[in-house]
């Protein structure tokens, strides 16, 4: 979520003299100060990613190698296992993984990707919360990694059907990368890391690379006709479609991964009875809640109507009288959909979709059916 | 003539009726519009209550009524178009029309020169 305190001033990403340049309409975003729209505004820029290719500035997410003291892999994964439930360990070189920051009580302090590097882990967190994450790494597992914040790295996202083709033309190698693939390349010359990734449920690419290479990368990218800049508006609107979770809207430190439907994030080695189970912040909260379940859970929710339902939002069982049965934690215009999509939490007993509910909008109770996560099919490159 | 309001409301008068939509700053800042919630007809207000909504993809926003009155007429095209708000805000994306009951409010309104003034 965007945090701002007007006595600090905005940082900037590598990409922000382009940003002002292509017209953008700039706002602060997580202490950055960040292009929300371009002139052509969100729904052509949601469209133009579904259906080419959308170029994403994300360099004020936070990038962090962990690097093992003794050199070996190994101690950094399985130090990296104490802190996020997700498998590490098992996690090949090359290839990418999602995973939780949790905590003792098993909420969730943050989400973000880890890929094997060979000899480091590579992670990319939220902007909001990447001070928070070194110094939690820092605090837990100084003694044996160090913890390296890569501020001179800029990040930027491909995501769409045409994306392969347009860096395939830079480095045709990326042609062979599977979704969750993450590798080193040579681009412009220079030793990047791809991974085959992103937030909209489209495939594409995430490329992290030298700051000062950012921009004109960026320009030669944006000199194909394939490619546009994409916002956080329509980053949002994409992310929603495809059912993923937005930190401090839909994730936060009192939701556990079980409440949040994120268990498939979980290794099945650190489940109850795997070779590594529990070991990690809140374990015994969140195996117990996969056992014998939690109180309540992330659905899809579409609105029957045409207005959007937004975060915040009370859900309530029936159109009239009873108690709060949930809230919506994100929502607002699917794009491809063509129609309101949110996602919420509920009670369990009324996750099922097909379920009608009713989301309080500006005193009225307007129905909304618990639809099937993601709510555009996700066209990864498995 | 138009009038405007602070609140980036225009108004055009006929008679005692004014066409009430908001003015191309204000689609502009809000950006591509998706969902616009009218007034019903017959519907009162008191100058300055919010009498309908304008949601763009990222956001709703509340349009208030400029003027003390009862709603007569909609626009129920931007209902189904709510784009119609961007592409032609002070023409036919109108939102709806005020019967009012008290002109020297509608007097007290900007004039253009006064609006613009106002702008950034």
């Amino acid at each position: 979520m965007a945090q701002t305190d007007p006595a600090t001033p905005l940082k900037r990403t590598p990409l922000h003299a382009l940003h002002v340049r292509l017209g953008a309409r700039m706002v602060p975003f997580a202490g950055y100060d960040m292009p929300v729209q371009y002139p052509t505004g969100i729904i052509k820029e949601h469209e133009h990613t579904r259906a080419a290719a959308g170029l994403f500035d994300v360099s004020h997410m936070g990038q962090i190698a962990l690097r093992p003291r003794s050199g070996r892999i190994e101690d950094a994964a399985r130090a990296l296992e104490t802190l996020v439930p997700a498998d590490i360990v098992g996690l090949p070189q090359g290839r990418q993984r999602y995973a939780l920051f949790t905590n003792e009580g098993g909420g969730i302090l943050d989400d973000l990707m880890v890929s094997n590097q060979g000899d480091h882990l590579f992670l990319v967190v939220n902007a909001s919360r990447k001070e928070a994450d070194e110094e939690h790494l820092r605090t837990h597992l100084a003694a044996s990694c160090e913890v390296v914040p890569l501020c001179e790295r800029a990040l930027v996202a491909l995501q769409g059907p045409q994306a392969v083709d347009v860096l395939a033309s830079f480095a045709p190698e990326l042609r062979a990368m599977r979704f969750m693939d993450a590798r080193t390349i040579a681009l412009m010359g220079e030793r990047c890391l791809a991974s085959r990734s992103g937030y909209t449920g489209e495939d594409g690419f995430e490329i992290s690379l030298p700051a000062e290479k950012a921009e004109a990368f960026c320009g030669a990218l944006l000199q194909n006709p394939a490619v546009k800049p994409i916002g956080l508006g329509a980053r949002d609107s994409l992310r929603l479609e495809a059912g993923l979770c937005l930190y401090g809207a839909d994730l936060d430190v009192i939701t556990t991964p079980v409440e949040a439907a994120l268990v498939w994030s979980i290794g099945g080695v650190r489940r109850a009875g795997g070779a590594r189970a529990g070991g990690f912040p809140g374990g015994e909260t969140i195996l117990k809640q996969m056992a014998e379940g939690a109180r309540r859970r992330r659905v899809g929710l579409k609105p029957e109507g045409r207005a959007p339902v937004r975060g915040g939002a009370i859900i309530y069982r029936a159109e009239h009288g009873g108690e709060p049965i949930g809230s919506v934690a994100s929502g607002g215009f699917g794009v491809s959909v063509g129609a309101p999509v949110a996602m919420g939490y509920v009670k369990p007993a009324l996750a099922q979709p097909g379920t009608t509910l009713f989301a309080d909008v500006r005193g009225k109770r307007l129905p909304v059916r618990v639809a099937a996560l993601p709510f555009v099919p996700a066209r990864f490159k498995r | 003539m138009l009038k405007y309001t602070k609140d980036h409301e225009w108004l055009r008068l006929e008679g005692d009726l004014a066409t009430i939509g908001i003015t191309p700053y204000a689609q502009d800042k809000l950006g591509d519009l998706v969902f616009v919630e009218l007034p019903s007809i017959g519907a009162t207000f008191e100058q300055g209550a919010p009498a309908a909504v304008v949601e763009s993809v990222k956001a709703a926003s509340d349009v208030y009524a400029p003027v003390t009155g009862e709603v007569v007429a909609v626009n129920d095209k931007v209902a189904t178009e709510p784009g119609l708000v961007n592409s032609d805000p002070i023409g036919d994306g109108w939102l709806f029309r005020i019967k009012i009951a008290d002109k020297t409010e509608f007097d007290a309104l900007l004039d253009e020169a006064g609006y613009k003034a106002i702008l950034d």
